[in-house]
C-alpha cells in the first residue's frame, strides 16, 4: 500500500470504530456533568444495538435506503427509555450509581438476547441487516484535492456527525441555560437547590441524554460494524466510551478527541501491518493502549477535581 | 439479635421474591408458562445428582469472586475488576502448571492456586496503590484493568500456552487437576471437583478474618467510618492496599481453581469472564456476608445451571434468568423503594387510624 | 389597624411559629419582628434552632404551626424559589456556590437571562452585576472561577446572588466566621450600606464586638426558643456577654484546690495551617501542667480544632513544638501520640470518636485493638473484649441493653460515655476534651465534668476546649483565651469573671483589659 492508501484507510477506520464511542461518551458526559456516574453505558448500547437491528431487519423494505438511519432514532430513542431505570433507581430510590450501572449491564445482554429469541424463533443472534450504514463520499467536500481523499472520501458520515455533535454538546453544556443549571447540579446540588433549580428534574434529563446518545452510539455498532445483534456485539465499547469520556476530562470535545484516539488505537491494530516501524507490532499493543491509558492519565493527569464535584452523590431534598 | 438477623435477611429476600415475580410477569407478558420455566429451573439445578455436581461447580467461583468483591466493599471500595483478577487468576495457575507439568499433583495444585492468588493480587493491587496514594477512582481502573487482562490473557494463550493456532491452551496433566473419580461418580459424571470445598473453607476463613482478627477490624473500621479510623492511629493507605489486594487475591484463587478444577486449559475469550460480574451479584445479595455469599452462590448458581434446562423443557429462552438475577440485584441496590413502601403503608395506616 | 401598622414597618414578622421533627420541637412558639432598614442579630448556641428559623424564612422548611408575615403580610413559603420571589435571601455559612463557574455564572444560576431558545446572555447580567458591585462597594472579578478567588471575595459573590434577584431581606448565617479581620470590616462596611439602601439584615452569630458594631436590635434564642430581644446601643458588650453566656441550669462541679505539678505538655510557637493553607493558630504557647484543668475557651472557629488535631497528629503543624511527657510528639502519628500518653475526647463524637454501626465493646477497643489484651497474633479477643467492655459499661455507667448492642443505637451522652471510658481508662498523661459535653442532657453534662476533674486529681493533666463559658469556668483551674489563632492571654478561673472572658473571646487581650482597668484605678 502507498502512503495515500494507508493514509486514507487509517482516517476511514478511525472514524468508524469511533462513531460508536463519540456518540456514547458524549452520552457518559450529560449524564456525569449532571452528578449521575454512568458505568451502564455498555447496557445502553446493547439495548440501542439491538433495538436497531430489529428495527432494520422489520422495516428494510418500507424505508429502503432510509432505514439505517431510522434505525439510529430507533436505537436513541430505547437506550433513552431504558435509562429510565437508571434515573429511577439513581434519582428516586437513592440506588447506588455504580450497583444501579452495573444492573443495566446485567440486564441489558440478557433482554436482548432473550427477546432475540423470542422474535426470531430461538436463535441466539439476528439475521444480518439488509441496509447497513456505508461508508460515502461527502458532496462537495470529498473533491477538495487531497484533504479531500483523505478525510471525506470513502467515510461514515455518522462519524462526522457525531464529530460536529460534541461542539454542538459544548455548546449547549456551556452557553446555554439548560446546561449551566445540568452542570450546576452535577457540582453542587445543594447549591442548585436553593436557588430553585429543580436537582430531580434536572438529573432525569442528563441520564435520559446519556441513554439517547448512548443508544444511538450501541446502533451504529450494528449498523456500520456487526450488521446483527448477538452478545458480542457490544463487547466492551461502553467502557472505553467511559475511558474516553474520563479521558476527554468530562468534556464533550475531550471526549470526542479521546474517542477518535481510541479508534484510531483500533484502526491501527488493523491497518498497521502494513504500516513500516509498528507493522511487528503485535496487536495486543493497540488492543490494550486505550485502556492502560486510560489509567496512566486519570493516575497522573487528571486531579480529583476534573470530575464533576457531586459526581455519585445522591441528592435528598430535606423538608 | 434476632430482631437483627431477620432486618439483615429480609430485604435480600424481598428482593429474590421481587426478581423471580417479575421475571414471571415478563414471560407471562410474552405468552411463556412461568411456572413450567421455574421448575425446569429447579430440576435442571437440583433434579438430579449430575445436575447438582454442576450446580455446585457453578458455584465454587462465584463464591471466591463474591467474597472478593465483598473485602473491597467492607473497607468502602468498588472492585469492579473481579473479572480481570479472575481471568489473570486462571491464566496463571494454568501457565504454572504447563510450565512444569512433572512436579507431583499436590505441589502443581498448590502452586497453581497461588500462582492464580498472586496474579489476582497483583491484579487489584495496582488499583489499591492507586487508590491510597493518588486518589484514583478504583472504580475505573479496575474496569480497564478487566480489558487489560482480557486482551492480555487471549495473546499469551494464543501465542504461548496453545498449541498450534488453537483458540485455547493445551491442557493440563491429569495429577494437577481438581476433579476426582470419586467426585465424578458421586455426581454422574458431572464436572464437580474439590474446589467447591476450598471456596467453603476460603469462606470460613474470611468470614473469620473479617470478624476476628485485628486485620478484618481495621478493614471494616475504614470501610465505616475513615475519619475515626484516622483518629485511632489506623494507617488507612496501608488498610485500603491489602483490601484491594486480598479481594483481588480471592478473585484470582476463583480463577485458578476454575481454570484446574473446571476448564483445565484456557481460552481465548470474546469477553470479560461473567463470573466476575456474578460475583459482585452474588455478594451485594448477600449484603457482603461469607457465609451469605456462599448461599447466594448456591442460588445464582441454581440459576445459570437450572436455566440450561429451560429450553429443553419450554420453549422460553433461558435469559430468563440473566434477567431474573438483574433484577434481584436492581431491587437489592434500590432497597429504599422497600422503606418507602412500608413507610408510606404505616403512614395510610396511622391516617385510616385516626379517621 | 394600629397592629397593621405594625406589621408594615416590620421587614419580617413570626407568630407563634413552631417547627418540629417528629417529636422535638427546633422551634417553639416564636414570636419575632425584624423592622425594616435595620441589622437584627440573632444570637444563641449551637443548636439553639437558628439555622430551623433561617431556613423557614428562606422557604426550605414548613413551619409545623403559626404565621409567617413579609412586609406585612401573611405568606406561605414552599420553596426558595416563593422567599426568593418575596425578596429573602440567605447567606449560608457554607457558602452554596459553584467552585467550578465562574463568578458570573454563579450569580445568575437560576434567574439566568436568555436569548431565545435559552441561550444564555451573560452579557446582559453583567452590567446589572457590576452596578451593583460597583454601588454597594462589592468589589469582584466576574469572569473567575469560584475555586480560585478568596473566601472573602466568594462571600461577596454571595451578597450579589441576593442583590442580583432584588432581595430587600439579607439573612447573613454566622458571615465572618471564615473571614480574615480586614474582610470583616469591610463585610460590615457593606451591611451598613445595605441597611441604608432601605434593605434589612438578620444577622446570625455569636461575635459579640460585630453585634455591637453593627447590629440595631439582638434576639437570644435557646432551645428552640426566644429568651429576649434588647437594643443594642443600649447594651453594652458585658451585658451582651451575660446574654450569649445564659443563665442556664448552673451547677458547680465539686472539687478541690489543684495541686499543679510539672508541665505535662509544653506547646512552644506553635502555628498550624488549614488545608487551603490558611494560617489557624499564631505562634501559640502554653503549658499544661499535671493535676490541673486548662480550659480554652473561644468562640468556635478561632483556631481551637485545628490545635487539638496538631497535638493529635491528626493535622502537621507548620512551625513550634509539641512536648508531652517530656516526648517532643511535634508531627508524629495518631498512634505514637497515643502511646505517648495522650488520650482525645474529639470534638464531633460521631465522626471522629466513634464507628456507630460498630458495637459497644469494639467501639471501646478502637484505641487498643492491636495489641495485648485486646488481641494476640492478630486475632481480636473478643472474649476478654466483652468482658472488659462489660466492666467500664458498669464503671461508667453507660446505658446500653448489651456490650454487643450498636453504638449508633446508644443515647447522645451513652456514646459520649463510651469515649470516655475508653480514652480515661487508659489513664493518659494528658486527656483533650473537645466540647465534651455539647448536645447532651444535664445529668450528662455534669457525670463528664466529674470524669475530668478526677481524671485531673489523679495527678494528670486536662486540656479542655469549651465553647460554653459555663463549662469553661466550671470545670478549669486556669483559662486560656484564643482569638483568630492567637493567645489572649491566661487567666486563673478563680479570679476572673465572664466579663473579662467575654472581651478576651471578643478580641481583646488580657494585658490591654488590665491596663485599661488600671487607668481606671489611676484616676
Amino acid at each position: 500500500m502507498n502512503t495515500m492508501t494507508i493514509l486514507m484507510t487509517i482516517v476511514s477506520t478511525t472514524l468508524i470504530y469511533a462513531s460508536p464511542l463519540i456518540f456514547t461518551s458524549l452520552g457518559g458526559t450529560f449524564s456525569e456533568r449532571g452528578g449521575i456516574v454512568n458505568v451502564g453505558l455498555e447496557g445502553i448500547m446493547v439495548i440501542g444495538a439491538f433495538a436497531s437491528t430489529v428495527f432494520s431487519i422489520s422495516f428494510n423494505e418500507t424505508f429502503g435506503a432510509a432505514t439505517p438511519w431510522l434505525a439510529l432514532i430507533v436505537g436513541g430513542i430505547c437506550g433513552l427509555l431504558f435509562s429510565i431505570v437508571h434515573a429511577v433507581a439513581t434519582v428516586n430510590l437513592r440506588a447506588n450509581h455504580i450497583i444501579s450501572g452495573t444492573v443495566l449491564n446485567m440486564l441489558a445482554p440478557a433482554a436482548a438476547v432473550f427477546l432475540t429469541k423470542v422474535i426470531y424463533d430461538g436463535k441466539g443472534q439476528t439475521p444480518i441487516i439488509q441496509q447497513n450504514m456505508s461508508t460515502t463520499d461527502i458532496p462537495l467536500l470529498s473533491k477538495i484535492p487531497v484533504i479531500g481523499d483523505i478525510f471525506f472520501s470513502n467515510t461514515l458520515v455518522i462519524g462526522w456527525i457525531g464529530i460536529l455533535l460534541a461542539f454542538a454538546s459544548w455548546w449547549v453544556l456551556y452557553k446555554t441555560r439548560f446546561g449551566l443549571r445540568l452542570r450546576s447540579v452535577g457540582e453542587n446540588p445543594e447549591a442548585a437547590d436553593t436557588l430553585g433549580i429543580s436537582v430531580y428534574k434536572m438529573r432525569y434529563s442528563a441520564v435520559l441524554i446519556s441513554g439517547m446518545l448512548g443508544g444511538i452510539g450501541g446502533a451504529i455498532m450494528s449498523q456500520a460494524i456487526t450488521l446483527n445483534y448477538n452478545v458480542s456485539t457490544i463487547a466492551g465499547q461502553g467502557f472505553m466510551a467511559l475511558a474516553a469520556m474520563i479521558f476527554g476530562k468530562w468534556n464533550p470535545i475531550g471526549a470526542m478527541f479521546a474517542a477518535l484516539f481510541f479508534g484510531f488505537a483500533q484502526s491501527l491494530s488493523i491497518v498497521g501491518a502494513y504500516i513500516p516501524i509498528i507493522s511487528g507490532w503485535n496487536d495486543v499493543v493497540f488492543k490494550v493502549a486505550p485502556y492502560l491509558i486510560t489509567i496512566v492519565v486519570l493516575a497522573f493527569f487528571i486531579g480529583k477535581s476534573t470530575a464533576p464535584k457531586a459526581d455519585g452523590e445522591t441528592f435528598i431534598k430535606s423538608k | 439479635m434476632s430482631k437483627n438477623w431477620k432486618s439483615r435477611l429480609s430485604i435480600p429476600l424481598i428482593s429474590i421474591l421481587a426478581g423471580f415475580v417479575l421475571g414471571a410477569i415478563i414471560m407471562l407478558c410474552l405468552g411463556y408458562d412461568p411456572i413450567m420455566t421455574y421448575e425446569a429451573l429447579f430440576t435442571g439445578a437440583w433434579g438430579d445428582p449430575n445436575s447438582i455436581g454442576e450446580t455446585l461447580r457453578q458455584a465454587t467461583p462465584l463464591i471466591l469472586t463474591g467474597l472478593g468483591f465483598s473485602v473491597a466493599t467492607s473497607a468502602g471500595f468498588f472492585n469492579i475488576g473481579g473479572a480481570g483478577q479472575y481471568l489473570v487468576g486462571w491464566l496463571s495457575s494454568i501457565w504454572f502448571v504447563l510450565s512444569f507439568p512433572s512436579l507431583p499433583g499436590v505441589v502443581l495444585i498448590t502452586g497453581a492456586i497461588a500462582a492464580g492468588a498472586i496474579a489476582g493480587g497483583i491484579w487489584s493491587g495496582i488499583a489499591g496503590v492507586l487508590r491510597a496514594y493518588l486518589k484514583t477512582n478504583e472504580v475505573i481502573t479496575t474496569i480497564m484493568l478487566n480489558y487489560i487482562a482480557l486482551y492480555l490473557s487471549n495473546w499469551i494463550v494464543k501465542s504461548f500456552l496453545a498449541n498450534g493456532d488453537a483458540d485455547y491452551s493445551k491442557s493440563i496433566p491429569q495429577s494437577a487437576s481438581l476433579r476426582s473419580p470419586f467426585l465424578m461418580e458421586l455426581t454422574n459424571n458431572s464436572t464437580f471437583h474439590y474446589g467447591l470445598f476450598i471456596a467453603i473453607v476460603i469462606a470460613i476463613i474470611m468470614a473469620f478474618v473479617m470478624k476476628k482478627t485485628t486485620v478484618g477490624y481495621e478493614i471494616r473500621s475504614i470501610g465505616l467510618n475513615s475519619d475515626a479510623s484516622k483518629y485511632a492511629g489506623m494507617s488507612t493507605k496501608k488498610v485500603i492496599i491489602l483490601a484491594m489486594t486480598l479481594s483481588g487475591l480471592l478473585a484470582g484463587i476463583g480463577g485458578a481453581v476454575d481454570g484446574i478444577g473446571n476448564y483445565q486449559n484456557i481460552l481465548v475469550l470474546a469477553s470479560t469472564p461473567s463470573v466476575g460480574f456474578d460475583g459482585l451479584a452474588v455478594a451485594l445479595l448477600a449484603y457482603g456476608n461469607p457465609i451469605g455469599i456462599v448461599f447466594a452462590s448456591l442460588l445464582f448458581a441454581s440459576l445459570k445451571i437450572g436455566g440450561l434446562n429451560i429450553p429443553v423443557v419450554s420453549n422460553t429462552p433461558s435469559e430468563i434468568v440473566d434477567i431474573v438475577i438483574a433484577l434481584i440485584i436492581f431491587f437489592v441496590g434500590a432497597s429504599y423503594l422497600f422503606e418507602y413502601i412500608s413507610k408510606k403503608m404505616k403512614t395510610n395506616k396511622s391516617k385510616g387510624g385516626k379517621a | 389597624m394600629q397592629s397593621n401598622f405594625d406589621q408594615a414597618s416590620c421587614a419580617i414578622e413570626l407568630k407563634h411559629m413552631t417547627k418540629a421533627f417528629g417529636d422535638f420541637k427546633a422551634n417553639n412558639d416564636i414570636n419575632l419582628k425584624i423592622k425594616k432598614g435595620q441589622i437584627h442579630a440573632l444570637l444563641g448556641e449551637n443548636g439553639a434552632g437558628k439555622s430551623t428559623m433561617m431556613n423557614v424564612l428562606s422557604g426550605l422548611y414548613q413551619p409545623t404551626s403559626g404565621d409567617v408575615f413579609v412586609n406585612g403580610e401573611k405568606v406561605a413559603m414552599t420553596s426558595s424559589k416563593d422567599a426568593n420571589n418575596l425578596g429573602i435571601g440567605m447567606v449560608h455559612q457554607h457558602f452554596m456556590l459553584v467552585d467550578d463557574f465562574t463568578v458570573i455564572e454563579n450569580i445568575v444560576l437560576g434567574a439566568e437571562p436568555t436569548k431565545a431558545a435559552g441561550i444564555l446572555n451573560l452579557k446582559q447580567a453583567r452590567q446589572k452585576i457590576m452596578d451593583l458591585s460597583e454601588k454597594y462597594h462589592l468589589e469582584i472579578d466576574p469572569d473567575a472561577k469560584v475555586r480560585d478567588i478568596s473566601v472573602g471575595m466568594q462571600q461577596r459573590v454571595e451578597i450579589l446572588k441576593l442583590l442580583y434577584r432584588d432581595a430587600n431581606i439579607l439573612i447573613f448565617d454566622e458571615p465572618t466566621a471564615v473571614l480574615t479581620p480586614s474582610e470583616i470590616t469591610e463585610l460590615m462596611a457593606i451591611m451598613k450600606e445595605m441597611v441604608q439602601e432601605g434593605k434589612s439584615i438578620i444577622l446570625i452569630t455569636h461575635k459579640l464586638d460585630e453585634i455591637k458594631e453593627v447590629a440595631d436590635e439582638c434576639t437570644v434564642i435557646r432551645r428552640g426558643q426566644i429568651i429576649g430581644s434588647v437594643l443594642v446601643k443600649n447594651s453594652s458588650e458585658q451585658q451582651l456577654a451575660d446574654m450569649m453566656v445564659g443563665r442556664e441550669v448552673s451547677f458547680k462541679t465539686d472539687k478541690t484546690k489543684s495541686k499543679p505539678g510539672e508541665a505535662v505538655l509544653k506547646i512552644e510557637n506553635l502555628s498550624v495551617k488549614d488545608s487551603q493553607k490558611v494560617e489557624r493558630v499564631k505562634n501559640l504557647s502554653f503549658n499544661v501542667r499535671a493535676g490541673e484543668v486548662l480550659g480554652i475557651a473561644g468562640v468556635d472557629g478561632n483556631g481551637q480544632s485545628e490545635l487539638v488535631q496538631a497535638i493529635s497528629g491528626l493535622e502537621k503543624s507548620s512551625s513550634g513544638s509539641i512536648t508531652l511527657d517530656n516526648q517532643n510528639i511535634t508531627n508524629l502519628k495518631v498512634r505514637k501520640v497515643t502511646e505517648a500518653g495522650l488520650g482525645h475526647i474529639p470534638e464531633d463524637r460521631q465522626r471522629f470518636g466513634l464507628i456507630l454501626p460498630m458495637t459497644v465493646s469494639e467501639n471501646i477497643a478502637l484505641q487498643s485493638y492491636y495489641c495485648k489484651p485486646d488481641s494476640a497474633h492478630g486475632v481480636l479477643k473478643y472474649n476478654y473484649m466483652n468482658e472488659h467492655a462489660r466492666h467500664l459499661i458498669e464503671q461508667f455507667d453507660i446505658r446500653t441493653s448489651s456490650e454487643k448492642s450498636e453504638t449508633g443505637a446508644l443515647s447522645g451522652g451513652n456514646q459520649q460515655k463510651v469515649i470516655i471510658a475508653r480514652e480515661v481508662e487508659r489513664n493518659p498523661k494528658l486527656l483533650i476534651a473537645a466540647n465534651p459535653t455539647r448536645g447532651l442532657d444535664v445529668g450528662a453534662i455534669e457525670y463528664i465534668h466529674k470524669r475530668l476533674v478526677d481524671q485531673r486529681d489523679k495527678g494528670n493533666g486536662v486540656l479542655l476546649v469549651s465553647f460554653s463559658l459555663d463549662e469553661i469556668l466550671n470545670v478549669s483551674d486556669r483559662i486560656l483565651v484564643m482569638h483568630n489563632g492567637e493567645n489572649m492571654g491566661i487567666v486563673e478561673a478563680s479570679r476572673t469573671s465572664e466579663q473579662e472572658l467575654g472581651l478576651m473571646m471578643a478580641g481583646t487581650p488580657l494585658d490591654k483589659i488590665k491596663k485599661s482597668k488600671r487607668k481606671v484605678a489611676d484616676k
